[in-house]
């Protein structure tokens, strides 16, 4: 042994004293388990685990002790401040849980409050209509044909076979355009978009022709100098009526629900021959007893007017260069507009075109 | 055409439980369209009776009326047999005339319900009626006087007045002329019920003889054959019987005299229009020839007009005396004093009737007639059947001259394929069975092989082509068995790329809160006016309308602005004033020089050089994108204060439109109405100007009543759609580290901060990845007139960590090219 040296000696140095590190290791218990929050937690933390605190101190001591000792020491020590350090992370745990219960409490809001910042957008639901319609004929492989809105007399007229004499090109019903010797119309009809159709395409043909048109009608809640038309136009080699049926057949349904079928009607179009006018199941009352009788949709019809339709005129297909004797074709058209008007209950034609945004908001961005 | 139910029944053998409702559902199937069924009691109540009256005492009241106190002899229909005494305020009847009276009890339309009734000092049991009264006629001009031989006292007076009767009104289609009589009515009816039909033409008349009233036909294609004859002796005073007259009133025409009458009953049973002369006022033999240049007639409804050398007239030695088929005029009309009739029956060509009636504005039964076409074959039966019924009812006698110039044209032939209905139609119609229905609607049908020739009867005009045929096949087996069968249609192709992208674009900006608008493409020099345009701005050049509907709007419009602006206008005046608007529609714009649209025969498809000159002279009709933002944007709210809408929400909604599109969309400042020069920007996408976008100008705003600061923005949508990317290129980035520079530059207040983000990118080189302006400042820090902006730059390289020399030498070069670009000083 070698003489004695203060700074070294095992007697006066605390960690041997196994009492006083217990009474560190119960000290710091006391607090941990004192600790009320995050933040006095943290305190303790500091106090009885940081570089200054007892536990710490009594471990920086341990270097100086002699090497007999310092095994049993630093076991003391060492075990003291894991558990130290469990009972903090432990308390952590219970503290964090509970702050968060807090938190959660304290951060509740009042979830009824308006959240929409920017007012609502809407699809017109002319374009959505339009585009449903659409979509039911793509889905069959057809496709959507489009034309000019200022059209030419001939394709409007002449190659329609509506001939010179024809009701319908007065200034009563077409509006023409300055100076009326050019010939030039808003067209009263999609019909010329078959028209140019049926000029640039060869056969097969199987186009759907949505769009606006015009006539000179006055304004009120079912007239419109400008309404809306879908069209559609099949060319093809031994087309009949009963594709014709079957198409709208098919439409009816797609549009209108499961059940929902035509009849045809004799008629007259000059494009088409022979002709017939659609009617559509009543989609409301079905045409069923007893609630056809009050049906408002039909007015106690059972049939709703839905538009015309025929077998195209084999005049129609020579002046658009297609040979009648190879192919047959068929055509139909009806009002978007009215389409819609049944289908929603809109009473007034002017909602649509109006610009009311309460009008067009309720019916979204699809139809 | 009103056709009552009983007048149908005498020319068919209908099953006698036959309900209106199914007869009118049949012929609508066959196609006489239903309009409506009238039933004339429909709202009456008896006890409604035939009276005669017996005193008829004038009593002048202290208000100037003067009333009748009546008695009526009602025979015992009021249970008593005594005279009914009632007062009457209308004048035109005599002791001794049968009337209609409703007794206490009854219920005429409008639920008006008579009592006994005190009035004018007397009790008034019941009322003498007017046809008004009893919802059957607009006749003002007091009580219906019936015809002496309507009834006893005391008898019902419904049957009289043919309030028993029900009446089919029917719309006919312009190919079904026949349709325009009760003949041809009656036909069908009788081929929907299978029953007997027997023709009301169908009469034995007298030959032509060289005895009648002397006519030149001038031009036979105008008027292929007329027919005149002559009744002398007519008692001008003789009364329409009443049953002509009910019928004439259910068929909704007006009873006026014997001779009117017998020509509209006539026309309306057998559709052939007749024309009465008053013979005593021809002079000389009636000619039939096309109107000359210059010549005028007063037709008999007052009109003095000019008269074009299409025109068919009828002459006498006085001059023109009529329009051949359409009106007559006035020199030669029948009158009140009218003894001698010269009866009319001509068939007149069609298309010059209709010609006609539209160059006068002429609409009469008799026009709508001739226009369409009527059965040539019956000229001499209807003319034939007006001479008995004047005769008959009007005394006088059938002069012995029958007058008949040319012949009823020739039928056409028409030859088709025994199967085209069934190949047509799809329904299974044996050829046989095709045959049978041609005769059924009254073509003569030959077989030959496979080969059908038929000569359609003498009243279908209409059936010229083979197809017309077919419909008449078809609809004597039955619209209603046509078969559903969906066509064989090939793979398509969906909707096309611009169909597609019209749609993408349309939920684009209804995701950003824009709601859509349909406005219609007229607009008014005013409109242009208000948005300030120059008077050189190219969107003046508009295409006018010959026949506007409204005179404040006689074009086609060159901007959807006007459209746009005034639906905000009326939203602001229902209260909305913020509103975010926009539409996609054409505009239309003239060309240059444009000549007029060619008129190609219909023979023949035009050939590629005459459909491009067609579409020369159409003009231009671009699709363009407008918008409009006005009021706040967004709200005021819990979160805060609010915040207006301006140019930048109009400029935002391109660059969304054009985001969705794929598009780089070039944003510089531009100067255009009906912008504010300071705060308009043009927009360019492929270095193609596309649209302007901004604020308003506020002049723009005030004209169109929308609030301060509205912000819009038009755009050429089809130039838009032409660059939109096609296929998206997928995307190659780096992981390597990010660097990020940010720079504050000065410049002057005018220079644009695209123009120094652009120099920055440039300078910056590969390395960037992505520039941001953060942050503009104008205020104490920066010289006045200067502004700093800053921007945050990301830079980043495919292949490497950057380091920070790298960095810093992109970050000095995009500022050395900022400030040699745009005078830029990097702030410290
Ligand atoms: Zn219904």
């Amino acid at each position: 042994m070698s003489g004695p040296n203060t700074d070294y000696d095992p007697v006066e140095v605390t960690p041997l004293k196994a009492e006083e590190v217990e009474a560190m290791r119960e000290a710091a218990f006391a607090a941990i388990a004192a600790a009320s929050d995050l933040e006095e937690l943290k305190q303790v933390r500091t106090e009885h685990t940081g570089d200054r605190s007892p536990l710490a101190l009594a471990n920086r001591e341990i270097r100086a002790l002699p090497p007999q000792a310092r095994k049993e020491a630093g076991q003391r020590v060492g075990q003291a401040r894991g558990a130290v350090s469990k009972a903090l992370a432990a308390r952590q745990v219970v503290l964090e849980a509970e702050h968060e219960e807090r938190m959660l409490v304290e951060e509740a809001v009042d979830v009824t409050l308006p959240t929409a910042r920017t007012p609502r957008g809407a699809r017109h639901p002319l374009t959505t209509g339009a585009e449903l319609i659409a979509d039911i004929f793509v889905a069959m492989g057809w496709e959507v044909a489009e034309g000019p809105l200022v059209e030419a007399e001939w394709l409007n007229f002449d190659a329609l076979n509506l001939g010179p004499d024809h009701p319908a090109r007065t200034m009563q019903d077409t509006f023409w355009t300055e100076p009326p010797e050019n010939h030039l119309v808003l067209r009263t009809h999609t019909s010329p978009v078959q028209a140019r159709t049926m000029l640039t395409r060869r056969p097969p043909i199987y186009v759907v022709c949505p769009g606006r048109v015009f006539r000179t009608d006055e304004y009120d809640a079912t007239h419109s100098p400008m309404f809306h038309q879908v069209e559609g136009l099949v060319v093809d080699e031994g087309i009949t009526m009963a594709h014709l049926k079957g198409s709208l057949d098919h439409f009816a349904t797609a549009m209108f629900g499961e059940g929902i079928t035509t009849r045809f009607r004799p008629s007259y179009f000059p494009f088409t021959e022979p002709s017939a006018e659609v009617d559509l199941v009543c989609f409301v009352c079905r045409g069923r007893e007893p609630d056809v009788a009050t049906c408002r949709t039909c007015r106690g019809e059972g049939w709703i007017e839905w538009g015309g339709c025929g077998v195209v005129n084999p005049r129609v297909l020579v002046a658009c260069g297609v040979d009648p004797e190879r192919y047959t074709g068929f055509a139909f058209g009806m009002g978007i507009d009215r389409t819609l008007m049944f289908r929603h209950g809109i009473g007034d034609l002017r909602g649509f075109f109006e610009g009311d945004v309460r009008f067009t908001t309720a019916f979204g961005t699809e139809i | 055409m009103k056709t009552p139910v009983s007048w149908i029944r005498d020319y068919v053998d209908l099953p006698a439980g036959l309900g209106t409702e199914e007869l009118a559902a049949k012929l609508t199937m066959l196609g006489l369209k239903l309009e409506g069924i009238e039933r004339a009691a429909d709202g009456i109540t008896g006890p409604l009776v035939v009276g005669r009256v017996l005193t008829k005492q004038p009593e002048p009241q202290k208000n100037g009326k003067t009333i009748n106190w009546c008695t009526v002899d009602v025979g015992d229909a009021n249970g008593t047999g005594e005279p009914q005494g009632i007062v009457c305020g209308a004048d035109n009847f005599e002791p001794g005339d049968l009337v209609v009276v409703v007794l206490p009890g009854g219920v005429l339309p409008g639920d008006f319900a008579i009592s006994a009734r005190k009035t004018y000092g007397h009790v008034s049991a019941g009322m003498i009626c007017s046809s008004r009264e009893l919802g059957i006629g607009e006749d003002h001009d007091g009580i219906i006087v019936l015809p002496a031989d309507a009834g006893e006292p005391g008898a019902s007076a419904f049957g009289v007045l043919g309030l028993d009767e029900e009446v089919i009104e029917f719309e006919i289609n312009p190919d079904r002329a026949y349709g325009l009589s009760l003949r041809g009515v009656a036909r069908d009816a009788a081929l929907g019920f299978a029953a007997a039909y027997h023709d009301p033409a169908d009469r034995s008349v007298p030959a032509a003889n060289d005895a009648g009233y002397p006519v030149i036909v001038d031009d036979p294609d105008g008027c292929p054959l007329f027919v005149a004859r002559q009744v002398t002796g007519f008692d001008p005073a003789a009364p329409t019987p009443e049953w002509m007259a009910r019928r004439i009133r259910l068929a909704g025409m007006r009873p006026i005299s014997l001779a009117v009458d017998v020509t509209n009953y006539v026309m309306l049973e057998l559709g052939r229009p007749i024309h009465g002369y008053d013979a005593d006022k021809l002079t000389g033999p009636l000619r039939i020839r096309r109107a000359r240049t210059g010549e005028r007639l007063t037709t008999l409804d007052g009109t003095e007009r000019e008269l074009s050398p299409e025109d068919l007239v009828v002459t006498d030695d006085s001059g023109i005396i009529g329009l051949g088929g359409v009106m007559g005029g006035e020199t030669t009309e029948m009158s009140e004093t009218t003894t001698s009739v010269l009866v009319e029956a001509a068939h007149w060509d069609a298309v010059s009737m209709f010609r006609t009636g539209r160059r006068h504005k002429i609409t009469s039964e008799a026009g709508k007639r001739n226009e369409r076409g009527v059965d040539p074959e019956i000229t001499e039966a209807a003319a034939d059947r007006v001479v008995e019924l004047l005769t008959t009812y009007g005394g006088g006698q059938a002069g012995p001259g029958v007058t008949v110039v040319g012949r009823p044209p020739e039928q056409p032939t028409i030859t088709l394929a025994a199967d085209l209905a069934a190949r047509v139609t799809g329904m299974e119609i044996p050829p046989d069975r095709a045959v049978a229905a041609l005769r059924a609607v009254g073509c003569e049908v030959t077989v030959d092989g496979d080969r059908l020739t038929a000569v359609p009867p003498a009243w279908r005009p209409d059936l010229t082509d083979p197809f017309d045929l077919v419909e008449e096949v078809a609809r004597v087996e039955g619209y209603d068995n046509v078969p559903s069968v969906l066509p064989p249609a090939p793979p398509g192709r969906g909707l096309t790329r611009s169909q597609a992208l019209r749609r993408r674009i349309g939920r684009t900006l209804a995701g950003a809160g824009y709601v859509e608008v349909v406005s219609f493409p007229f607009v008014g020099v005013p409109d242009l006016d208000a948005l300030g345009l120059p008077e050189d701005d190219e969107r003046r050049r508009v295409l006018r309308l010959a026949n506007p509907l409204s005179a404040e709007e006689p074009a086609m419009t060159t901007t959807l602005l006007p459209g746009l602006l005034k639906a905000v206008g009326r939203n602001a005046g229902r209260g909305h004033g913020d509103v975010a608007l926009f539409e996609t529609a054409t505009v239309t714009l003239p060309r240059e020089a444009a000549g007029p649209a060619p008129i190609f025969g219909v023979d023949r498809r035009p050939d590629e050089g005459e459909l491009a000159d067609l579409d020369k002279a159409l003009p231009e009709q671009p699709l363009h994108l407008a918008l409009v933002v006005a009021g706040e944007r967004e709200p005021a709210g819990w979160w805060g204060p609010g915040r207006a809408a301006g140019w930048s929400d109009a400029i935002g909604a391109v660059r969304d439109v054009a985001q969705a599109l794929g598009l780089e969309l070039i944003v510089r400042s531009g100067n255009r109405a009906p912008w504010h020069p300071g705060r308009c920007a043009e927009l360019l996408v492929g270095g193609v100007v596309v649209g302007h976008a901004g604020e308003l100008h506020p002049k723009v705003c005030r004209a169109f009543g929308v609030p301060a600061r509205t912000a819009a923005a038009e755009v050429h949508l089809d130039r838009l759609l032409e660059h939109a990317v096609d296929v998206v290129p997928g995307p190659v980035f780096s992981s390597f580290p990010l660097a990020k520079e940010d720079v504050a530059l000065v410049v002057d207040d005018g220079v644009p901060a695209a123009d120094v983000e652009a120099a920055l990118r440039e300078g910056a080189g590969e390395l960037l990845e992505s520039i941001r302006l953060f942050d503009v400042y104008t205020g104490e820090q920066v010289a006045p007139g200067r502004k700093s902006l800053a921007f945050a730059l990301r830079f980043r390289a495919p292949d490497r960590t950057l380091t920070d020399e790298e960095t810093a030498a992109a970050r000095e070069a995009a500022v050395a090219l900022a400030a040699e670009r745009t005078g830029a000083v990097q702030r410290s």
